[in-house]
């Protein structure tokens, strides 16, 4: 029964270790098996439609492509979707700390149910958002009659846009933040409190710090989403040309009017944002993982200045007697 | 239901971050002074700045012109009319047929994806070769791209004049190529920390007993890693359920053909049938729902037992 054993473990163990005998030579064959498999999987159905936008974009020359990029309608749609992500990112970013500080460090009924709350947009298809708001702020909404009177357009018009985009994008700075709140514990908070420091000094000089690499997370995957909507903007939007059309919807708008080196063009620049994307969440991973132990405020912190008291101005917290 | 739903690929950043800050804080049991009294420094929490009146009031003002009144409008239009004109609403025969392609083409895609998820997961952590970082770091592209984009991508390849002579549009396979497509991460990025987690020695004792490497992943692997699974699914089959972006130019929305459920919402509100575009929407979303929390539930409990 050893004499068998043997090779397994060395397989399970050191991998591609060249070892004589049947069973280890079978074992490497099916690894290579279900390597090829994989990777083969992820190239049909991932890497070669991505490469193949890239080869149909600049297939007719790039004159082709800086025309198509540079069309009026084109240029607007982009500036629209910058638009878009400049209003519901900071925004969401500001909810999304202060939801995680209230479902981490308050204290209040309903915590789960808020929790879920958050999540809903997760769960939710984009046009059953789209749905949702028409039914609030649409022609025939809750709201509809009231806003009609005030003459404020939000269904059809960019403030429309700007609340879909904000929905579908709600959860992920709040999402971001919450676990490394609860890693940071509140002892250095705490600590903080106890030299005097008012709430808001603890936040800026204390938690803000050492949650910055969660937030800015957050704001990577919000942003991300923010600038790719598609389904919840083109319910609102109304898609007129030149007005409404941000630039997923622009990518649709040129399929259907069988322009298809303007729709690649577009696809291809929302593609190259999405890689930029990809590429910061790698680094702030990395970052994030590096900093971590460097940055969390400590109790006996020597690295973090201070905080500004008269009282207490030289005190370690480690000096503090109760 | 808060922790999967999270995006999975937070997960590995979040632990990440842990590992590092749960050292000298949360390690319990320092001989700190201001340890053994929690309930010290009330005044100066942080809790008081989420709890200020206004925080709170603006939060909830954020939240409800958001996300609460849309989806209570939703809800009410849904059952405005009674459970009579909602089963008329959901049972007309063009809607029939985009809920069972939805759901039918959803279960299709989670299955293929927790056999090619896991698959992927387990070459990602124990296989080696060149340029798996890179790999490893497109798995996150699905997430990344937007959704239309992803239909465009998966057109030009497999679109009109293909260069591989596969032409998908307009079909049912297309439907579930853009799922496929959407979906890929989540299996993926929920099994992988589970799997680089696993301990090794349980798996090289049953080596040693004489199981196969087919039998130490059925009996020792899998069991540990189906709670993650679980939830992949789980996640996978919410957003098949309502994805949109993605399937709207590739499967060209024939109704009875290729109309998805989210597609015939579309269409019921470019027709200005606010009823049946709500009925649909809040069965969708129940689907949705039940199949995430009863997953998550599940995936719990086995995670429980495992370990």
């Amino acid at each position: 029964m050893s004499a068998s054993a043997l090779p397994h473990s060395t397989q399970l163990d050191a991998g591609r270790r060249s070892d004589d005998g049947a069973p280890a030579a079978r074992a490497g064959a099916r690894r290579l098996l279900v390597r090829v498999v994989a990777l083969g999987y992820l190239a049909l159905l991932l890497l070669a439609p991505v490469a193949m936008i890239f080869y149909r974009t600049f297939e007719h020359g790039l004159g082709a492509v800086w025309s198509a990029a540079t069309a009026p309608n084109a240029e607007h749609a982009f500036w629209l979707s910058i638009e878009l992500v400049a209003i519901a990112v900071p925004l969401n970013t500001i909810f999304g700390i202060g939801v995680a500080l209230l479902l981490e460090r308050g204290r209040f009924r309903g915590k789960a149910l808020l929790s879920l709350m958050i999540d809903l947009p997760f769960a939710i298809s984009p046009i059953v958002v789209g749905l949702a708001l028409v039914l609030v702020y649409g022609r025939t909404g809750w709201f509809g009659n009231w806003l009609a009177t005030h003459g404020i357009e939000v269904i059809f018009s960019v403030p429309g846009m700007v609340l879909a985009t904000a929905f579908v994008s709600l959860p992920f700075v709040a999402r971001e933040t919450i676990p490394v709140l609860r890693e940071l514990g509140t002892d250095a908070e705490q600590a903080a409190a106890t030299l005097g420091a008012s709430s808001w000094q603890t936040f800026r000089r204390i938690t803000l710090p050492a949650i910055r690499w969660g937030v800015v997370y957050g704001v990577v995957l919000t942003t991300a989403r923010a600038l790719g909507e598609f389904g919840a903007v083109s319910v609102v939007s109304g898609r007129i040309e030149g007005k409404t059309l941000s630039l997923p919807l622009y990518v649709q708008d040129r399929f259907e009017n069988f322009d298809s080196t303007g729709a690649y063009t577009a696809a291809v620049v929302l593609a190259l944002l999405a890689l930029a994307t990809l590429l910061a969440m790698n680094l702030l991973a990395r970052r994030a993982n590096k900093a971590s132990g460097a940055n969390t405020p400590t109790p006996a912190g020597g690295r973090r200045p201070p905080i500004k008291n008269p009282k207490h101005a030289s005190a370690g917290p480690a000096e503090v007697t109760i | 239901m808060s922790r999967p739903l999270n995006d999975p690929s937070a997960g590995a950043l979040a632990g990440a971050a842990g590992e590092g800050a749960g050292g000298p804080l949360s390690a319990g049991g320092g001989p700190l002074p201001w340890r053994l009294r929690p309930s010290l420094g009330g005044g100066g929490r942080l809790g008081s700045i989420g709890a200020s009146v206004l925080g709170r009031g603006m939060l909830g003002i954020y939240l409800s012109v958001l996300v609460l009144l849309p989806i209570a409008a939703l809800l009410a239009q849904a059952s405005h009319g009674g459970s009579a004109s909602f089963w008329r609403e959901i049972s007309t025969p063009q809607a029939v047929a985009a809920l069972k392609l939805t759901l039918v083409a959803s279960a299709i895609v989670v299955a293929l994806n927790a056999f090619f998820g896991t698959l992927i997961a387990w070459v990602l952590v124990r296989d080696e070769f060149p340029g798996k970082r890179i790999v490893g770091a497109l798995i996150d592209l699905p997430f990344a791209l937007p959704t239309i984009v992803a239909g465009v991508v998966l057109l030009a390849l497999y679109g009109k004049g293909s260069p591989l002579g596969i032409d998908i549009t307009f079909t049912r396979t297309a439907v579930g190529m853009a799922l496929l497509f959407v979906t890929l991460p989540f299996v993926v990025r929920s099994v992988q920390p589970v799997l680089l987690e696993l301990d090794r020695t349980m798996e090289e004792a049953a080596a040693s007993l004489g199981a196969g490497e087919l039998t130490v992943f059925r009996r020792i692997v899998l069991p540990n890693l189906a709670p993650a699974i679980a939830s992949g699914i789980a996640l996978s089959f919410a957003r098949a359920v309502g994805e949109f972006g993605s399937i709207v130019l590739i499967s060209g929305n024939l109704p009875f053909k290729t109309e998805v459920g989210s597609v015939y919402i579309f269409s019921q509100i470019q027709d200005e049938n606010l009823p049946g575009a709500a009925a649909v929407s809040v069965l969708l979303l129940l689907c949705a729902l039940l199949v995430l929390g009863t997953l998550t539930l599940l995936s719990r409990r086995w995670s429980r037992h495992v370990r």
